[in-house]
């Protein structure tokens, strides 16, 4: 053994939970070549192995959990103990007992879901060690071209005026090129789609718009993208650049002082629409069912392959929260909530949406090629490039997610405000969405994160806003405490990375 | 004697007006250990990024197995068996072993990574090195020690189907017993067949492991020689001075004409 790695803390970056070994046995694959040292060591010494084939109870897995936390691991632990706080503190506080009302907790979903969006989008840039300070206005300039073509009817030529119009069309025909040319061939085909919803003029119609609105997100972000990655520009100064200029765009769009109604059923209900009772438990069935079903799954063939395995008592502990906690909110969110006598009930559609997004988002980081790339540029850039990872592409990718999901925040709240103003996007919108997710857990030093980071975040950032609101408080209090959490939130991920640093080897 | 596998012949390389690399001829033999040792700035490194794919080379030829090869980037030398271990290590800290080790050459498809089977060839990997101090492939290597970082930057060159590794400083930073594991294990490498380039300041490993020895001094290959055939104190006038009795450049003039 060398120096002090008498330590048994197995520890998991990728599942973020404690893992055991239990099969000792192992299967030998001939799909592939054997690797050098495999083919002059025939018999291959697996017995040699023998700590990592040691099979572990819930109880062990759980005491390695803690020694983990005491090591600095701490992920979204501090966040949702802090939601959790927030909660009952509110509870108490609130004499009215606005605020644990089924009212007032769907509204908190719906007004933290847009932010919360643009959150998770930030997640990706945040990975690789980068910031993306243009995500709110240029989640406002996609809410504003929507606004526009719904307004305007699909005539942007006459709504932009004919410069404004030909410079957006070259943009967006530029940022195809430059996608092409970084070979991100979804983000050319959207900035394509981008275009050509602006020069074809299609009549006014909600899904159209929402696209335009996401296409638009696309080229602002292959536009940040190319800029940081290929032309090496700090991602600081390039997004502050674009911030203040996406803020003159929107300016020139909507004018100053003016408002863009959104007087849509379909824009209207994203953020302010619910499920029906029958969808709402198709939705729990979906999302609880298909949970389990992939939990389970992986847990049988890890164990029947002989590969590091979570215990299973443990698995079932996880699916069985997730069932009931699901089930209760279902139930809630499925009563009248209604003070008055129109009957509102059904779990807001911002939750599905949500739900989706995080879903994707944690599949594409912890599943596929890409994801890994992420992570590794934000672990050791050079490390990556070394192992022959397009570093350029990966980097300027993370810019387009970050500004798709920022047009898709967008879409959210400019539909719970009803409108679209100048201001949209602006203000500190964007620092909300990064406060949300470095108080969720991630780490602004890059590598370290995850979706639901994001959405844990928002969750603490909105409950803070709603709570502080209902008791009455002034907005000067409001900011002030919402900066001293993201304060905190900043400290953890300070210290915790000292802890590991020191008490992991 | 085995078959050169590596061979460089008369290669050059020039970092604008400094000429770092001048006509160096290089022989890696399977089954052995091949020291490169040479003062600073003697161009050990930059022969071996060259090798690697990361400069390209100015003048003369590599030669993989016999015949003339380019090597244009890393993935030109992976594709031939080339791997090599860099002093930094190149490890992602934030990844575990099984990850790290497959980085850029992920098993699976790209939208579904094949995770078991990733998991399990680490783990054959790590046994057939016969290494026993990493208690689970899914540690993350932030929370590995120096030693054990080592290993795992050592079993991701061997993973593949490699056949002439190269480490630059292995055991640089490392403490006497982790230094005894790494030496061992570039030991066990060579004894499977493989190439080993060891780069090392430090003679009492070179000693230990290398069958051979080549020595760079400014830019210059002044001797391969095989490890028995000389003392601790040729090769440490063969760093310092670029000769030693017979070995070595030809006369102190030649020495001194650099450029």
């Amino acid at each position: 053994m060398t120096g002090n790695s008498g330590d048994d803390t197995p520890v998991d970056v990728t599942k973020g939970a404690p893992q055991a070994e239990t099969g000792a046995t192992v299967a030998t694959s001939t799909e592939h070549p054997p690797g050098a040292a495999e083919r002059a060591a025939p018999g291959s010494r697996q017995g040699d192995f023998g700590i990592d084939t040691t099979a572990r109870t819930t109880g062990q897995a759980l005491r390695d959990y803690g020694t983990r936390l005491r090591s600095g691991e701490l992920g979204s632990l501090p966040a949702l103990l802090g939601l959790l706080a927030l909660f009952i503190l509110f509870t108490v506080l609130d004499k009215g007992g606005v605020f644990p009302s089924l009212l007032n907790l769907a509204n908190l979903l719906q007004q933290g879901a847009g932010r919360t969006i643009i959150a998770m989008g930030l997640v990706f840039v945040l990975l690789t060690g980068e910031i993306d300070l243009a995500a709110g206005t240029a989640s406002g300039l996609a809410a504003a071209l929507m606004a526009l073509h719904l307004v305007s009817g699909g005539n942007m030529l006459g709504a932009m005026g004919t410069t404004v119009f030909i410079l957006f069309v070259v943009v967006m025909l530029l940022a195809a090129a430059l996608a092409a040319f970084l070979r991100i061939w979804w983000a050319v085909a959207l900035s394509v789609v981008a275009a050509l919803l602006l020069v074809v003029g299609f009549p006014q119609n909600a899904w159209l718009e929402m696209l335009l609105a996401i296409s638009v997100g696309v080229v602002i972000g292959v536009l940040t993208g190319f800029l940081v990655a290929k032309v090496g520009m700090p991602s600081f100064v390039v997004t502050l650049a674009l911030f203040i200029t996406w803020q003159g765009v929107i300016l020139q769009l909507i004018g100053d002082g003016g408002t863009l109604g959104l007087r849509d059923p379909v824009i209207n209900a994203v953020a302010n629409g619910n499920l029906s009772t029958l969808g709402s438990w198709l939705l729990f069935v979906v999302g609880a069912g298909g949970y389990a079903l992939v939990l389970l799954n992986r847990q049988r063939t890890r164990l029947a392959k002989g590969l590091v395995a979570q215990p299973t008592g443990l698995v079932l502990l996880k699916i069985g929260a997730v069932v009931v906690l699901g089930a209760v909110a279902t139930y809630l969110l499925t009563q009248d909530r209604s003070p008055g006598l129109i009957e509102i009930s059904g779990v807001p559609y911002v939750v599905p949406i949500v739900l989706v997004l995080l879903v994707v988002g944690t599949y594409v980081l912890d599943r596929t090629r890409f994801g890994r790339h992420v992570y590794a540029v934000g672990g050791n850039r050079e490390a990556a490039r070394r192992a022959g990872i397009d570093v350029v592409r990966i980097r300027a990718s993370v810019f387009v997610i970050s500004s798709a999901f920022a047009a898709i925040g967008a879409i959210v709240y400019s539909s719970k405000v009803g409108s679209v103003s100048p201001a949209a996007g602006g203000g500190n919108t964007l620092l909300f969405a990064v406060g949300a997710a470095v108080i969720g857990g991630t780490s602004l030093f890059g590598g370290r994160g995850r979706v639901s980071n994001a959405v844990i975040g928002g969750a603490v950032l909105a409950t803070v806003e709603n709570g502080l609101g209902l008791l009455k408080q002034p907005a000067a209090v409001v900011f002030v405490i919402t900066g001293l959490v993201l304060l905190v939130a900043a400290g953890v991920d300070v210290l915790s990375r000292r802890r590991s640093a020191t008490a992991g080897r | 004697m085995s078959e050169p596998i590596l061979q460089l012949r008369a290669v050059s390389k020039s970092f604008g007006a400094v000429r770092v690399l001048h006509d160096v001829d290089f022989t890696v033999r399977a089954g052995e250990v091949t020291a490169l040792v040479g003062d600073n700035g003697a161009g050990k490194s930059t022969l071996v990024k060259c090798v690697a794919g990361i400069h390209p080379i100015d003048g003369g030829d590599i030669l993989f197995e016999g015949n003339p090869v380019t090597v244009h980037s890393p993935a030109d030398a992976a594709a031939l068996g080339i791997e090599v271990v860099y002093q930094d290590l190149a490890l992602a800290d934030n990844l575990d072993i099984v990850q790290n080790m497959f980085l850029g050459r992920e098993r699976g498809r790209s939208w579904l990574l094949d995770e078991s089977d990733m998991e399990q060839a680490a783990r054959r990997t790590l046994a057939s090195l016969s290494v026993r101090t990493v208690t689970s492939v899914r540690m993350p290597v932030a929370s590995l020690s120096g030693g054990q970082r080592q290993t795992v930057a050592i079993a991701k060159a061997v993973l593949w189907d490699s056949k002439v590794v190269l480490l630059d400083e292995p055991t640089a930073a490392l403490g006497v017993a982790q230094t005894r594991q790494v030496l061992d294990l570039v030991r066990r490498l060579a004894e499977q067949g493989l190439g080993v380039v060891l780069i090392s300041h430090n003679m009492a490993d070179v000693f230990e492991v290398a069958d051979r020895i080549a020595t760079l001094y400014l830019g210059r290959m002044v001797a391969e020689v095989p490890t028995k055939d000389v003392t601790h104190g040729q090769v440490v006038e063969l760093i310092t001075a670029g000769r030693s009795g017979d070995l070595g450049l030809a006369r102190p003039e030649a020495a001194g004409v650099t450029q």
